[in-house]
């Protein structure tokens, strides 16, 4: 099993990821894709961290994780509380910033 | 390649969370998505122990899917009441997102292609060594001690930031 595979895989995901992201208008699906891709980062992180045979690409994965942890943590809050005074997630209808 | 036990494990992992990952992707229920998201998130656990990187595997079922896919949920439940649990998608949108994407896929996948000389991974004589003390050491050792405690009080302040922002708004 050669490391493109792994690649070519994580290719995929985070192709899958970008696709979700571009044609679904919903915020918390939008959130889902945003994880595929760090998720499909993280494979090709540990991917090329087996291949090289070193253990410092897991740590970067590990920092990754930590982030994504952050990321979800605000997001959620700040689209429950736009949900709060919009009542709705669509981000098409959330453009008041919008000049 | 000859088809060993190992490359259909693999394969059934891959095809697992490809699949899963697309109906994330393409699904009208939003609690739908959460759980093949979690479907994916398990796919991507078990091609980390392929990678034997044990201690990733374990830590991104306890921190995606105990962790992050709960909150998510959360989310689900605190914004979808009444009105948008089924979402649509615009047929303009999904053209043009999936032109972008393709475009997206093949640029990966030629750059994949012109690398040469990858190394075959599945090393069938070697035996598991676990990576947690590896990273311990590589985290603890000074290396990159100072992004784990940058990493860790950025995850208090946004943690913090999520409990101020989600509260009640207090009018005094």
């Amino acid at each position: 099993m050669g490391l493109e595979y792994y690649l070519i895989l994580s290719a995929l995901l985070f192709t899958t990821g970008v696709i979700g992201v571009l044609i679904r208008r919903n915020a918390i699906i939008i959130f889902m894709c945003i994880e595929l891709m760090l998720n499909a980062a993280n494979l090709a992180f540990v991917a090329i961290s087996r291949h090289l045979g070193e253990t410092t690409g897991q740590v970067f994965v590990f920092f990754v994780m930590t982030v994504a942890a952050a990321e979800v943590a605000i997001g959620l809050a700040i689209i429950v509380s736009v949900f709060k005074h919009r009542q709705t997630v669509n981000v098409d209808e959330v453009n008041s910033l919008k000049g | 390649m000859e088809f060993t036990l190992k490359t259909f494990i693999f394969y059934g992992f891959a095809l697992l969370t490809v699949a899963s990952a697309l109906v994330v992707v393409t699904v009208r229920n939003i609690v739908h998505a959460a759980f093949s998201l979690m479907v994916t998130l398990f796919g991507v656990a078990g091609l980390y122990v392929f990678l034997q990187a044990d201690f990733l595997a374990a830590t991104q079922v306890i921190v995606y899917v105990g962790g992050i896919l709960v909150l998510i949920l959360f989310g689900v439940m605190m914004t979808s009441g009444r009105l948008e649990m089924r979402l649509h998608i615009e047929r303009g949108q999904l053209l043009l997102g999936g032109v972008i994407s393709a475009a997206l896929l093949m640029l990966l996948l030629t750059i994949i292609a012109n690398t040469p000389k990858w190394k075959n991974l599945s090393d069938d004589g070697e035996q598991l060594e676990p990576t947690t003390r590896r990273i311990g050491e590589l985290i603890l050792n000074g290396q990159f001690l100072l992004p784990f405690e940058v990493v860790s009080v950025l995850l208090l302040v946004a943690l913090i930031g999520a409990a101020l922002i989600s509260r009640k708004e207090v009018r005094d």
